[in-house]
C-alpha cells in the first residue's frame, strides 16, 4: 500500500515537472529522425527495422529511466524516504513506476515505429506480444536496480548506459531474435524456448533486485 | 615447529611443482602429434573437422574455465563482504575479478584465433562470442563504476553489489544463450555434432593432459590471486 502512495508522490511530481516525460518524448523523436535520415531513400532490410526497434528503446531508456532515484538524491529526499518506507516498499514504488513509464514509452515508441517504417511488418503478433510485454519489465528492472546505483555513486550520468548496457544484453539480444522470429512469421510453438529465456530473466533480476536493494540504499 | 616449518617449505615447493606442470602442459599441448592412429603415448588422435587446430583447446577451454572459476569467486567474496563489511573480501573480489578480466581476454583471444582457422573469420558474432564480448563490458563496467567513486566503503559496497547482478546475468550468457540460438560453436542449437569435443573425441591420453592443464592453470590463478590479494591488503594499509 504504502509503496503505492509512493507510485502516486512519484506521478504527481512528474505531472508538475514533466522532466523525464518530456526528455523521453524527444529523445524518442531524435532517435527515430536520426535513424531516418541516415536511411534516407535507400530501402533497408526488415531484419535492421526489428534491430533497430529495440536500439530506440533501449537508448530511449538510458535518457529517462534513472529519474526515478537520481531525483530524490538531487533534492535531497533520499534520507525523508529512508525514514519513511521500508527499502523494499520503495523499491518496489520506484519499480512501478518505472514500468509505466517504460510501457508508455514503448508503446508510443511501437505506434510512431509502424506508421514511420513500412518495413516494419509483424506477421505473428503474438510472439511480438509476449516479446513486447516480458522486454517492458526486464527493462524496467534492470534499469531500475541500475539506477538506484547510480544515484548513491553521485549520480554520474555517463556511468548509466555503460552500467546498464551488459545486464540488458542478454535481454536485448533475445529480444532482437524474436522480434526477427514475429516477423517471419514463426509459430509460438517454435519461439517458446526464447520467451521462456525472456520470464526467467524477468524473475531473476527482480529477485536479485530485491535482495540487494538493500545494501544499495542504506548509507 | 616441525608442522610449521614443513608449511612454509610446501608454500615454496607447489610453486616449482606449477612451474614444472606449466612447462610441461605448454610443452605437450604445442609440440605432440597429432596422427591418425596414435600409438604412443605422446600422439593425439586426429579429431575429423579439427586436424591440428585442436592443440588450441588446451589454452582455450582453460582460460575461458578460469574466467568464469574466478568471476564466481569475486561473486562469492562480494556476497562475504555485503554480509561482513570487511574491506579485506573486498580486496579479494576485486582481485578475482581483475584476473577473470585477464583471463577473459586471453580465452576471447585465442578462440577468435581458433575462429580464424576453423570458421575462416577472426569474428563473427556468434552466440558464444557475443556472451564473452558481453562478459568483458559486464566487468569492463565494474571497473569504471570503481573509478567513479571516491568513498572506500561506498566503493566497495556499490561494486560488490552490481558484480553480484551482473553475475546472475552470467548463466544466461555463458550457459543457456549459446545453446538456444544458432551457432558455429559446439553446443548450439543447430550442433549436429552434439555437444563439446573434450567427452567423446579425446582419446585418454589427450584427456589427461587436458585435465592437467586445467590443473595447472587454475593453480597459476590461485597463486596469482594470492599475490594481488596480498598487494591489495598492503595498499589498503598504507592509504589507511
Amino acid at each position: 500500500m504504502v509503496s503505492y502512495f509512493l507510485f502516486k508522490k512519484d506521478i504527481h511530481s512528474e505531472i508538475r515537472s514533466r522532466y523525464a516525460v518530456n526528455s523521453l518524448a524527444m529523445f524518442i523523436i531524435v532517435t527515430i529522425s536520426v535513424i531516418m535520415f541516415s536511411i534516407g531513400a535507400e530501402e533497408i532490410s526488415d531484419y535492421l527495422t526489428g534491430g533497430l526497434y529495440w536500439v530506440v528503446v533501449f537508448f530511449t531508456g538510458m535518457s529517462g529511466l534513472s529519474r526515478a532515484f537520481v531525483s530524490e538524491e538531487e533534492r535531497g529526499t533520499s534520507l525523508t524516504l529512508q525514514l519513511v518506507a521500508k527499502p523494499s516498499t520503495i523499491l518496489s514504488g520506484k519499480l512501478l513506476f518505472n514500468l509505466v513509464l517504460t510501457f508508455c514509452m514503448n508503446v508510443v515508441i511501437t505506434i510512431l515505429y509502424s506508421i514511420l517504417f513500412s518495413s516494419f511488418v509483424l506477421k505473428s503478433l503474438s510472439i511480438f506480444l509476449f516479446a513486447f510485454f516480458l522486454g517492458t519489465i526486464g527493462i524496467a528492472i534492470s534499469s531500475t536496480i541500475i539506477a538506484a546505483i547510480i544515484s548513491k555513486a553521485g549520480s554520474k550520468g555517463t556511468l548509466y548506459p555503460v552500467l546498464s548496457f551488459p545486464i540488458l544484453l542478454p535481454l536485448i539480444l533475445i529480444l532482437i531474435n524474436l522480434t526477427k522470429s514475429s516477423m517471419d512469421g514463426v509459430s509460438f510453438n517454435e519461439a517458446f524456448v526464447e520467451i521462456a529465456f525472456l520470464f526467467s530473466y524477468d524473475v531473476v533480476m527482480t529477485a536479485a533486485s530485491f535482495l540487494l536493494f538493500d545494501f544499495i540504499w542504506k548509507d | 615447529m616441525p608442522i610449521k616449518s614443513f608449511s612454509k617449505l610446501w608454500s615454496s615447493i607447489w610453486k616449482y611443482f606449477l612451474f614444472i606442470l606449466m612447462s610441461f602442459v605448454i610443452f605437450a599441448g604445442i609440440s605432440f602429434p597429432i596422427v591418425d592412429v596414435p600409438k604412443n603415448w605422446y600422439e593425439f588422435p586426429n579429431i575429423p573437422g579439427l586436424g591440428e587446430n585442436a592443440k588450441i583447446i588446451f589454452f582455450h577451454v582453460s582460460t575461458a574455465w578460469i574466467s568464469v572459476i574466478a568471476f564466481l569467486m569475486s561473486t562469492i567474496f562480494s556476497i562475504k563482504f555485503l554480509r561482513k563489511k570487511d574491506l579485506d573480501d573486498d580486496v579479494k573480489a576485486v582481485t578475482s575479478a581483475e584476473l577473470g578480466l585477464v583471463f577473459c581476454i586471453l580465452a576471447t583471444v585465442t578462440g577468435a584465433v581458433w575462429a580464424k582457422f576453423a570458421w575462416g573469420e577472426f569474428w563473427s558474432w556468434d552466440p558464444r562470442q557475443s556472451s564473452i564480448f558481453a562478459l568483458l563490458l559486464i566487468y569492463g563496467a565494474l571497473f569504471a563504476l570503481r573509478s567513479a567513486i571516491e568513498n572506500d566503503e561506498k566503493r566497495a559496497q556499490l561494486s560488490s553489489v552490481y558484480s553480484i547482478i551482473a553475475f546472475v546475468t552470467v548463466p544466461f550468457f555463458v550457459f543457456i544463450m549459446p545453446r538456444i540460438m544458432k551457432g558455429l560453436h559446439p553446443g548450439s542449437a543447430d550442433d549436429s555434432t552434439s555437444g563439446p569435443v573434450v567427452n567423446f573425441k579425446m582419446n585418454s591420453n589427450m584427456y589427461l593432459i587436458f585435465m592437467l592443464t586445467l590443473v595447472a592453470f587454475t593453480l597459476l590463478y590461485i597463486w596469482l590471486w594470492q599475490l594481488g590479494v596480498k598487494s591489495g591488503k598492503l595498499k589498503n594499509k598504507v592509504l589507511l
